[in-house]
C-alpha cells in the first residue's frame, strides 16, 4: 500500500467516523440539525419520487379502478335488484299468512283467493276484477272480503274471471250494525270512494272510532264483517236520522289480493218487497 | 286488411285502461285512453274505419265495465262524431283539433255517464262528479291526448299508405 492510498482509506475512516458519530447524535445540537436536515432531504426525494411512481402507474391503475368499479356496479344492481323481488315476496307472503290467519280464524266459511287484476274503466264506478270466475265455482251475488274487512261483492262473472262491486261504489249499499250502539244503519258508497253511514236513529249515541259491522240482514252479506271504523258524527235536529262518515277498514287504493266466501249464497229479497202503489 | 289491427290495439287499450290508468288517479279522474285513441283516429284524414274502430271498442269496453253500454255507445260514438267534423273544418292545425275533441269528447261523455246513472237510481252530486272526476279527468286526457295522437297518426300512415302514382 502506497502512501497516498493509505492516507485516502485515513481520511475516509474519518469522515466515516464522524458521519457515524453524528447520527449516533454525539455532537448534540450540530448531529440533531444534520439529522433533520438529512431526514428532510430524505423526504423531499421520497416524495417526488412517488409523484413521479403515480404519474407513471397511475393510468393503468385508473383503468383497472374503472373496470373494478363497473364490476360492482353491476354487483350492487343486481343485487338491488334481488333486494327488491325479495322484498315484494315477503310482503306477498305477509299479506297471504294474514290471509290465511283470517280464513282460519272464521272457520265456517270457504274461501276462494283471487289476485285483483284490473279495475272499472270508467271512474264514475268503484268496481275490481279478480282472476277467479264460474271455473273456480264463483257466483254473482258471493261477498268478497279480505283480512281487513268487507271489500264487496262479485257482480258479473265469467268462466275466468269476476268482477266485484266494492263497497265505496255509489251504487253500493250495505246493511250495517254499529257495534257500541248496538243499532242498525246502511252504509253506502259515493262517487268520490268515500263510505258513510246513514239512516242511524236519533235516539243513538254514536261515538268516533264505533265500530261498524255487516248486520246480515237482507241476504246481502254475511253478518260481523267489518266495514270500518266512524270518523264524525252529523247529528241535525230537524233530520229524520243521524249520518257519519266510515274510515273503511280495507284500503282499497292498494288491493291485489282478496278472498270470496264460496259458501254463502245471497238471497235475492226483491220479490218481498212491497210494489209501490198505482 | 292492416285495419284489424284495431282488435289487439283496441283490446291492448283496454287492458292498460283497467290495469294502469285506472291507477293513476287525479283526486277521484282519471285518463280514458281507448276515449282519446278513437278520437285521434277519427282526426286522421285518411281515415275511413272510424266508425269500426268504434263500434268495436264499445262492444270491448262493454264488456269489461259495468257502466250501462248506452252510456258508451252514444259517449264514444258522440266524440267520433265530433272528431270528424273538427277534421274537415280545422285540419290545418291537427292539435288544436285534437285539444277541442278531448275537451268536448271528455265533458260529453262524462255528461252522459252521469246523466244515465241518476236515471238509473245511483245517488250522484254534481259537485262531487265536476269537481273530484270530470275536471281531473280532463286534464289528464289533455295531457295523454298530445303522445296518443302522435302515436295514431304514425298507425295511420301505416294502416293507410299513401298511393305514389308513377
Amino acid at each position: 500500500m502506497n502512501s497516498r492510498s493509505l492516507q485516502t482509506t485515513i481520511i475516509f475512516l474519518v469522515v466515516g467516523g464522524i458521519f457515524i458519530l453524528a447520527l449516533g447524535g454525539f455532537f448534540g445540537s450540530a448531529s440533531r440539525k444534520f439529522d433533520s436536515a438529512l431526514i428532510e432531504v430524505q423526504t423531499y426525494i421520497a416524495s417526488r419520487f412517488l409523484g413521479i411512481q403515480d404519474f407513471f402507474t397511475a393510468p393503468r391503475d385508473i383503468v383497472s379502478l374503472r373496470n373494478r368499479n363497473a364490476d360492482l356496479e353491476t354487483q350492487v344492481s343486481q343485487l338491488q335488484a334481488q333486494v327488491i323481488e325479495l322484498q315484494q315476496l315477503t310482503s306477498e307472503t305477509e299479506r297471504l299468512a294474514a290471509l290465511v290467519d283470517f280464513a282460519s280464524s272464521k272457520a265456517e266459511n270457504t274461501y276462494k283467493a283471487a289476485a285483483v287484476i284490473g279495475r272499472d274503466p270508467s271512474p264514475f264506478l268503484h268496481y275490481i276484477i279478480i282472476n277467479r270466475g264460474s271455473n273456480s265455482k264463483i257466483r254473482r251475488g258471493m261477498p268478497v272480503v279480505t283480512n281487513q274487512g268487507l271489500v264487496g261483492r262479485v257482480d258479473a262473472v265469467i268462466a275466468d274471471a269476476a268482477r266485484v262491486q266494492l263497497i265505496t261504489d255509489p251504487a253500493s249499499a250495505v246493511n250495517s250494525i254499529l257495534q257500541n250502539a248496538d243499532t242498525n244503519a246502511m252504509t253506502l258508497g259515493s262517487v268520490t270512494g268515500d263510505i258513510s253511514l246513514d239512516l242511524i236513529s236519533q235516539d243513538v249515541s254514536v261515538e268516533s272510532g264505533d265500530l261498524v259491522l255487516t248486520s246480515g240482514l237482507g241476504g246481502g252479506y254475511p253478518s260481523d264483517i267489518i266495514i270500518g271504523q266512524v270518523v264524525t258524527v252529523r247529528r241535525l235536529e230537524f233530520e229524520l236520522f243521524q249520518q257519519a262518515t266510515i274510515q273503511p277498514a280495507v284500503d282499497f287504493t292498494r288491493l291485489s289480493i282478496v278472498l270470496v266466501i264460496t259458501n254463502f249464497r245471497s238471497v235475492d229479497i226483491s220479490p218481498l218487497e212491497p210494489l209501490p202503489l198505482p | 286488411m292492416r285495419n284489424l289491427v284495431a282488435f289487439p290495439l283496441l283490446g291492448l287499450a283496454i287492458i292498460l285502461q283497467s290495469s294502469v290508468f285506472s291507477q293513476i288517479k287525479l283526486l277521484s279522474g282519471y285518463a280514458d285512453l281507448p276515449l282519446i285513441m278513437l278520437a285521434s283516429w277519427a282526426l286522421q284524414e285518411r281515415v275511413k274505419s272510424a266508425w269500426h274502430w268504434t263500434i268495436l271498442g264499445c262492444a270491448m269496453l262493454a264488456f269489461v265495465s259495468s257502466m250501462p253500454w248506452p252510456v258508451l255507445v252514444i259517449g264514444y260514438f258522440g266524440v267520433v262524431f265530433v272528431a270528424q267534423t273538427l277534421q274537415k273544418r280545422v285540419w290545418q292545425a291537427p292539435l288544436l283539433a285534437m285539444f277541442s275533441v278531448t275537451f268536448i269528447g271528455t265533458l260529453f261523455t262524462h255528461f252522459i255517464a252521469f246523466i244515465v246513472l241518476l236515471v238509473l237510481g245511483t245517488p250522484l252530486a254534481f259537485g262531487d262528479v265536476a269537481g273530484s272526476i270530470t275536471l281531473p279527468s280532463l286534464l289528464l286526457n289533455m295531457l295523454f291526448s298530445i303522445p296518443v295522437y302522435a302515436f295514431m297518426r304514425d298507425l295511420a300512415r301505416w294502416v293507410y299508405p299513401v298511393e305514389e302514382f308513377e
